[in-house]
């Protein structure tokens, strides 16, 4: 945008002084407007609580084991938090990871081909699956809820069918002694070891598809579209946005995290289990709104969802490390949930007020 | 204001008429002091040894509620408190949840280990891990075949190829024809391996069917549709003890004659048994699968004695019928069968 304006309408120069969006904001101001906010002052809430009661907490392994956590979930969280800012959600998203786990190994095993082939054809498939999600809910103007619960179900009946029909088992055959896998899995499973600290290769994926996505929101133009769509389709649609081309790449996003995912799972362990996947949709949505997106969609943020998938990541294994019976996990899932939401919105309150 | 005060006021009227209605219907019959008479025969609680407090932590495959590690659980938990143990537990359905879990473990630097390998190939790298900490690890209930190759001291469990031939024995000696074999975990490769087991040794027929173990009703349904689509099925083989309640359920709504069989047991699957409504069942003794990892760990830790010479120390299959379903209903309900 320049702040010259053309002489031709001097009427339509904005005045500084009365212009609220050309408003000097101070740093603190701007801090307290982050959709992040409360999701972080809600993790370091929650790091200090499993430092004081868990004495295992705070070695360096365990908090490499933590990041571990985090990653697996966080690496997902990030396209989900993008998807809810467009106003969407997607509940394939979990067995996706899975489907994607499957075709790789399974391309590979039968054609014996390389492992990268079949690393291609699921980024392929994948991504085709994506964007059948997306074309669905543009065609067919049904909430994508009731889309992707429909893809849902087919996947995890495809999953399980076809990998039965292909292996004979429920689980795909080892992929380990074939070309291109040693290769593939310093790619997507190695690991760093430094002294008794393991820090896993999700956890550069994590950073970086993070930065990727907080660069996408907040300066591009796509990243523009994606809070104009959330915040209303007919009204971006009414200024020129590509509304359809908008949620059907939001898709294809959650869709490539998926393939990452699933890579990450086939080559961690080189055999995939044809059932997993099935309720991780909900945890990465969990994670996506502690990390303060709205369900409602058009506000939210990337580096939120990371916050939201770490916090989740504590919880998960401090339980762990505090020696607290597991029964109980789930229900301190849900209360920190509704917790983490409700400062969220509290602390979005006060910065509106403060504006 | 007032209104709030009346809804109060209608709270504390309902909370006093469910108190006062408890007091005033008391049963004489089961109830917490049956069970609290039960408690007092089972093994009370105490150290035996007065060898260091070790920790030992056990991870397993099990979702959440489930009955059968429940009972493994109590056996681990005995034998925790007859070795002066700190006896941790966690557990995941997801395999790459599961090995997190396992490294948490290795991060308390635990004295033990016990994992259960449903998903072996998720497991391998961080059992790897154990070992290189010097924490010695036991395998329970399932994977017996790659338990050695990782390095476990032994494994502790039922081989289910195995347990399923032993049924398969049995519906012959039964007189059986045509079986159905009913998984109730789409995925499961333990589930596989006992109705392929049941396929190989049974004479007769067998088909299996897929059912979806998270929603009773939905289990009931799809047996009772088979049953009555297919009259010549003379007998039913679930893979776990709620099921076996749902195929009698299913039984009786078809009007099949077909004989209900389970793996495992419980409470219901006792009484049933005894009144006669179930055929038999297999039962792979949960309870000793916990108390014996935990105990062996602690003879290793003390003696550094291992069982088993290498092989799997098996704890089934153990068929039961109606004449020894009687004795056992006592310790289904306290939790140890």
């Amino acid at each position: 945008m320049s702040t010259t304006a053309p002489p031709a309408t001097p009427d339509r120069t904005p005045d500084r002084a009365t212009d609220e969006r050309l408003l000097r904001t101070s740093p603190l101001r701007r801090l307290m407007g982050r959709p992040e906010l409360g999701s972080v002052v809600g993790a370091v809430a929650v790091f200090i609580f499993f430092s004081i009661i868990a004495d295992s907490f705070l070695q360096a392994s365990s908090l490499s084991t933590v990041m571990y956590a985090a990653s697996t979930l966080g690496i997902m969280a990030v396209p989900v938090a993008l998807l809810m800012i467009g106003g969407e959600f997607d509940l394939s998203a979990g067995v996706l990871v899975t489907s994607s786990a499957l075709i790789s190994s399974m391309v590979s095993y039968q054609m014996t081909a390389n492992v990268w082939a079949g690393i291609f054809v699921s980024l392929l498939v994948t991504l085709a699956v994506g964007v059948f999600n997306g074309f669905m809910l543009t065609r067919t103007k049904l909430p994508s809820f009731i889309i992707t619960l429909g893809t849902f179900l087919m996947l995890t009946g495809l999953n399980l069918g076809f990998t039965k029909l292909i292996s004979g088992t429920v689980s795909t055959k080892s992929i380990g002694d074939m070309e291109g896998f040693a290769s593939a899995k310093k790619v997507f499973a190695s690991e760093l070891t430094l002294g008794d600290v393991t820090l896993k290769v999700t956890i550069l994926w994590w950073f970086v598809l993070v930065a990727l996505a907080t660069w996408i929101l907040l300066r591009t133009r796509f990243g523009n579209w994606i809070f104009a769509v959330g915040g209303g389709a007919d009204a971006a649609r009414a200024v020129g946005v590509p509304v359809n081309k908008t949620k059907i790449g939001l898709y294809m996003g959650v869709a490539f995290a998926a393939w990452v995912s699933g890579q990450h799972l086939l080559f961690s362990f080189d055999v995939v289990q044809s059932g997993e996947g099935v309720g991780n949709e909900l945890t990465y949505i969990i994670a996506a709104v502690i990390g303060g997106c709205l369900i409602t969609g058009g506000y939210g943020s990337a580096i939120g969802s990371a916050v939201g998938a770490f916090i989740f990541g504590m919880t998960s294994k401090g339980i762990v490390y505090a020696e607290w019976n597991p029964d109980w996990f789930k229900f301190f899932l849900g209360a920190m949930l509704l917790l983490a939401t409700l400062l969220n919105a509290w602390v979005r309150k006060r910065a509106e007020a403060s504006k | 204001m007032a209104r709030a005060r009346t809804g109060v006021r209608a709270i504390g009227a309902l909370l006093a008429a469910v108190l006062g209605a408890s007091l005033a219907g008391c049963s004489s019959t089961g109830g917490k002091r049956a069970e609290d008479a039960r408690k007092a025969q089972t093994a009370a609680g105490k150290a035996a040894v007065n060898t260091p407090r070790w920790t030992f932590a056990m991870v397993t495959h099990s979702g959440d509620g489930d009955t059968f590690w429940d009972i493994v659980q109590n056996g681990a938990e005995q034998a925790a408190v007859k070795d002066n143990i700190n006896f941790l537990y966690s557990h995941s359905d997801e395999g790459q949840q599961q090995a997190q879990l396992v490294q948490a473990a290795i991060d308390k630097k635990v004295n033990g280990l016990i994992v259960s390998l449903a998903k072996p190939d998720a497991m391998k790298d961080v059992i790897a891990r154990a070992e290189k900490a010097g924490i010695p690890v036991i395998t329970v209930n399932s994977g017996s075949e790659q338990s050695k190759a990782y390095g476990a001291l032994t494994h502790i469990g039922q081989d289910e190829t195995i347990a399923g031939e032993a049924v398969g024995d049995e519906l012959d000696k039964r007189g059986k024809k045509k079986a159905l074999c009913v998984l109730h975990e789409q995925g499961n490769v333990g589930h596989e391996q006992r109705c392929a087991g049941v396929k190989k040794a049974f004479g007769g027929q067998l088909q299996n069917l897929y059912v979806d173990g998270t929603n009773m009703p939905d289990v009931q349904a799809s047996i009772e549709a088979k049953l009555q689509s297919d009259r010549s099925i003379d007998s039913v083989v679930t893979l776990g003890a709620p099921f076996a309640d749902a195929a009698v359920q299913a039984k009786r709504t078809a009007e099949s004659k077909a004989e209900i069989d389970t793996f495992d047991l419980n409470a219901k699957v006792a009484t049933a048994l005894t009144a006669g409504t179930l055929g038999f069942a297999v039962d792979q003794q949960p309870y000793l699968q916990g108390y014996q990892a935990v105990d062996l760990l602690w003879l290793y830790k003390y003696n550094a004695d291992v069982l088993g010479g290498g092989r799997p120390v098996l704890t089934g299959p153990q068929i039961i019928s109606q004449k020894d379903a009687a004795e056992l209903r006592i310790y289904t309900e306290r939790g140890t069968r």
